[in-house]
């Protein structure tokens, strides 16, 4: 069984591209400037449809995380322990990431990441790495 | 201000390890158990509202129900809120009596999930409510969201591990003076903290159970009511709050839709937290409930826990609460879950509850978290 493949929507597949150039990216609203925390075709606060796509700088922030000792499919449970995070971008967007070096990680909410990039079957996906303090 | 909805009928089946059981017969056992309670007949529902199922999946479900219990109502349909459906379910089989577009609604939920798919098959397919492209590649599952809820609820509030074991263990001691309960040998706070690690900070034992059960209500007008031959129980107050469905989406990861959805059934009911005898609110892991208890106004922040420690939910304390066991030890059955939250209500209203009552309880509190803390749903019941 492998793992869920991200398999891009309309709605995402700019993000995806980017992720195989190695680029992180995220939707600002053009009418309102709001940053969506994940991508979509509508602004979450003013409604406006014209959201244009720009490149982070691929830092963040550990909003919160957790490690996962009972995973949800057999294709992920060689994989454990492992660490997922939710990572508060700098430029205020959002993202779910595995950690490099898995549970072997002293991570604490607060703490800076980069955003690096993990090959799998369908292309590179997000990882995230601890940031020197 | 009255809700014009009344509870005349309530029934839970057996529930736990059910090898005999199917998803279809759960739900026509619990709600035969429920028409029964009200004293009415099959042919007096006129109102049909089901959930869902993950052993019999259907995308009608009501329908499917209605066909195999040989039921044939004015007004079918099927309500998909994971936890808080079965609040939904009440609420919106509230308004479709008040409204006068039907007398008898019968809210009916059951799930073999323990027999019918396995743990492992249960996990899996709870893990696929994980955003598609966001979230689901990272491996994540139900238990993991709670517990990124989990570990930044405690590092804002000074939560530990022996503030929500606590909660396991008074759940555990209610579940012990029920006896349908899934559940029932005591368990003590080392036991909770030494049980197998799942997603930290969250243990085997801060976790819900899967099993096997249905339950079901009647919720009928006030001309209806008033003919049944049981003591009414009266819905006072609803209110929803609706934030995200996935947790990388949540707005915040310590306020949610539970401030806004139990605001709503407060104003509505006319009443405040205090004033509530018996609380049955949604329990899937030990956080959710800390989480729900706060944001809900029963307790300050960061109090929560020590309340449970200090046996404020237990039987005798200052808010007796999930008096049946709850989804950590009664048992959790899909949309049944939600659904043993609202019979137990409605037990504890009428002074049914035996070993478990609380005295002179008038008002409930019955609430259903649905997602990650993403869809919640508040009610408050009177006895009449």
């Amino acid at each position: 069984m492998e793992k869920p493949a991200f398999r891009p929507t309309a709605d995402n597949r700019p993000f995806w591209d980017g992720c195989q150039q190695e680029k992180i990216r995220y939707q600002l609203c053009q009418h309102c400037g709001t940053v969506q925390l994940i991508p979509r075709s509508v602004c979450t606060r003013c409604h406006s449809r014209d959201l244009a796509w720009q490149d982070a700088c691929g830092l963040g922030v550990v909003l919160s995380h957790t490690t996962v000792y009972r995973a949800p499919t057999p294709a992920f449970k060689s994989e454990t322990p492992y660490v997922i995070a939710l990572i508060d971008m700098q430029e205020g967007f959002r993202l779910m990431v595995n950690m490099r070096d898995g549970a072997d990680i002293n991570l604490t909410i607060g703490d800076t990441v980069r955003i690096r990039f993990e090959a799998r079957p369908e292309g590179l996906l997000p990882i995230a790495e601890k940031e020197p303090a | 201000m009255s809700m014009h909805a009344f509870i005349t009928g309530a029934y839970d089946t057996q529930i736990g390890e059910l090898p005999q059981s199917s998803c279809m017969g759960l739900h026509t056992q619990a709600a035969f158990g429920a028409i029964g309670d009200a004293g009415l007949e099959p042919g007096d529902i006129d109102g049909v509202l089901c959930a869902y199922s993950f052993t019999e999946p259907h995308l009608m479900l009501g329908s499917v129900f209605c066909e195999y219990a040989g039921i044939h109502p004015k007004f079918c349909s099927a309500i998909q809120a994971g936890g808080a459906s079965a609040c939904i379910m009440i609420m919106q089989a509230a308004a479709l009596v008040a409204s006068g577009q039907c007398q008898h609604v019968l809210v009916v939920t059951g799930d073999n999930r323990l027999t019918g798919m396995s743990r492992d098959g249960a996990v899996a397919a709870l893990s696929e409510v994980g955003h598609p492209q966001f979230e689901r590649p990272f491996g994540i599952s139900v238990p993991a969201s709670y517990a990124l809820v989990a570990q930044r609820y405690m590092h804002e509030f000074g939560v530990t591990s022996e503030h929500l074991a606590a909660i396991a263990v008074e759940h555990r001691r209610h579940a012990g003076r029920h006896p349908k309960a899934h559940k029932r040998d005591p368990i003590t706070i080392d036991d909770v903290l030494q049980s197998r690690e799942i997603c930290s900070p969250l243990h085997l034992l801060d976790c819900c159970l899967i099993s096997d059960g249905g339950a079901a209500l009647v919720i009928s007008s006030r001309t209806a009511a008033a003919t049944s031959q049981r003591r009414g129980i009266e819905i006072l107050g609803a209110g929803q709050g609706h934030t995200h469905e996935h947790i990388i989406a949540a707005p915040s990861l310590t306020d949610f839709g539970c401030k806004t959805s139990s605001a709503q059934a407060f104003a509505a009911a006319g009443v405040k937290p205090a004033d509530i005898d018996v609380a049955q609110i949604y329990d899937s892991f030990t956080i959710t409930l800390l989480v729900e208890l706060e944001s809900i106004g029963f307790f300050e922040r960061g109090q929560a826990g020590p309340a449970a420690l200090g046996g404020q939910l237990g039987l005798n304390g200052s808010l007796p609460c999930n008096t049946h066991g709850g989804l950590l030890s009664y048992g959790h059955s899909g949309a049944a879950g939600g659904m043993f939250h609202a019979v137990e209500a409605v037990h504890q209203l009428r002074g049914q509850a035996q070993q478990r009552q609380v005295d002179n309880a008038r008002l409930a509190f019955v609430h259903g978290d649905g997602g990650i803390l993403s869809a919640h749903c508040s009610l408050v019941f009177g006895a009449v």
